[in-house]
């Protein structure tokens, strides 16, 4: 049902729209980001890095729109869920497009070292999962479907295995040969970044879920990140 | 998918007092008949004591009524039948052989509009503790008009000039003079027909303020169209609808993620 006053309902729905523009945004930078890293393209490194600029501006114009939204009209029940989700949802977003921009800077410090293209593609898959993850959950936030957000909860896992592997494989390349450290250093960070990509993801996935029933998730999410315990011995 | 239900029975949606206080007034199957209209549809909810509960609804929902039957308004209005259960503390207050004057010493009352006595201000507090015998002498009736003033938050405006008349305060002084009149005669429960509807924000807030004091000794029913100043006051919320008590709860969870679709249409200002 639309409110009695029908620029609320502009307000809100002006919101919604500003965090599906700067998601679109991010998804892009990400993505852009590890295209950069495997085909060692400085100059998309580059646009990543000059394109997070808009992404801190649209954050700061949603904050800005829903401060004046809260004071403007006192929003009550969903109204201010979706108000305070959109505020949370624009925070995730901002700092996966700080990732990426630090994913791209690190194709600029990679460039000239001999690059293990099998370890890259590690990286690539791990990408492919993460972008899969934030496409999904900005639906589930933009059609509010609670459902679709907690699928996307439940698959970081996959992202968080696919990152332990990744450690200990980079760890052997590093053993086997210290010419190999710089690289490999810069390749564990890109991948940390995907990583933290992916709890980004799971977060927005939680704020959806706050938004749709007014409730947070009261299990833990499944979590398979191995790398904090790996050891060198170990690996 | 979303937490809202629709309900179309009328059945109310209820939330347990998540604090557990004891319940001073309890009501079941209440309902007002005006002539051949009936206004109230069946209406049962317990208040709890100490806090503040609030109704809220859209006008002709049946709040104010409802909240006339607690202290038995609604035996002044002529065709006004009222059936069903309401007790305070275990006592039925429609019991025939209850003195009303002696229950609306018990439950007071405070109006939309401030209303004092073409009175001084003094006599505006003193009136109540007169005509209930409560003062054994001329200093036991200035302490208890003093310590009323005291409790509203009125006393150190006032205390220079307690023989002008009542009527010459601003209205928000006028207001806080009637909540001490109310409060002179050590009632148990404090209605509230939107208080604060004739005053301005600043006199708003602190009758809003005296009212979470207030809370500390007194069960205050507050009828009110401000839904920000519901969520400000009260520890539970009431909502009706046509007659009907839709929902009840704790108001933290009435304001933030309500149960039933009607309380979260009329709270975020979609009602048709």
């Amino acid at each position: 049902m639309e409110h009695t006053v029908s620029a609320y309902d502009d307000d809100l729905k002006a919101i919604a729209r500003m965090v599906t523009e700067i998601g679109g945004l991010a998804e892009r930078a990400v993505g852009d980001s590890v295209a950069a890293l495997t085909r060692l393209d400085l100059a998309l490194a580059q646009r990543v890095v000059a394109g997070d600029k808009e992404l801190d501006r649209l954050q700061h114009e949603i904050e800005e729109k829903a401060i004046l939204v809260i004071a403007r009209r006192q929003p009550m029940a969903n109204d201010l869920r979706e108000i305070v989700g959109a505020m949370r949802i624009a925070n995730d977003i901002e700092r996966i497009g700080d990732l990426a921009k630090n994913i791209a800077k690190r194709v600029v410090a990679i460039n000239g070292v001999f690059p293990n293209k099998q370890l890259i593609t590690g990286v690539e898959h791990m990408c492919e999962i993460a972008l899969q993850q934030l496409k999904r959950v900005l639906d589930a936030f933009a059609s509010q479907d609670d459902q679709a957000a907690g699928a996307v909860r439940q698959r970081d896992d996959e992202i968080d295995a696919l990152y332990t592997s990744l450690f200990r494989e980079l760890l052997t390349y590093m053993m086997e040969d210290p010419r190999n450290l710089t690289f490999c250093i810069h390749l564990l960070f890109c991948a940390k970044n995907i990583e933290r990509i992916g709890d980004h993801a799971t977060n927005i996935a939680e704020s959806v879920h706050y938004v749709v029933t007014g409730r947070s998730y009261e299990e833990e999410r499944p979590k398979a990140d191995a790398s904090i315990t790996s050891t060198i011995s170990g690996s | 998918m979303s937490a809202v239900q629709a309900t179309t029975a009328f059945d109310t949606v209820r939330t347990p007092d998540p604090a557990n206080r004891p319940i001073k007034i309890h009501t079941a199957s209440v309902k007002v008949t005006y002539g051949q209209k009936e206004a109230l549809h069946g209406v049962s909810i317990d208040i709890p004591e100490r806090a503040v509960t609030a109704f809220i609804g859209p006008s002709g929902c049946g709040k104010s009524t409802f909240l006339r039957c607690i202290n038995r308004m609604n035996d002044t209005i002529a065709g006004a039948r009222v059936e069903g259960t309401i007790k305070l503390d275990d006592q039925d207050i429609y019991d025939p052989d209850l003195d009303v004057v002696e229950l609306r010493a018990r439950v007071g009352m405070v109006f939309q509009k401030p209303n004092p006595f073409p009175k001084s201000i003094f006599d505006n507090v003193a009136y109540g503790p007169r005509i209930h015998g409560l003062a054994r002498s001329k200093a036991d009736l200035e302490e208890i008009v003093v310590t009323s003033l005291q409790k509203a938050s009125l006393f150190n405006e006032v205390k220079d000039r307690l023989n002008e008349p009542g009527t010459g305060l601003s209205g928000g002084q006028q207001q806080r003079l009637c909540i001490a009149r109310a409060i002179a005669v050590s009632p148990e429960v404090i209605l509230m027909d939107e208080p604060c509807s004739a005053l301005d924000p600043i006199a708003t807030a602190k009758v809003e303020e005296l009212i979470d004091e207030l809370r500390a000794n007194f069960t205050i029913v507050i009828v009110t169209h401000s839904m920000q100043q519901a969520a400000r006051v009260s520890q539970r919320t009431a909502f009706f609808h046509l007659g009907h008590l839709i929902e009840e709860g704790p108001t933290d969870h009435v304001f933030t993620n309500p149960l039933e679709q009607r309380t979260q249409d009329y709270i975020t200002g979609r009602f048709g």
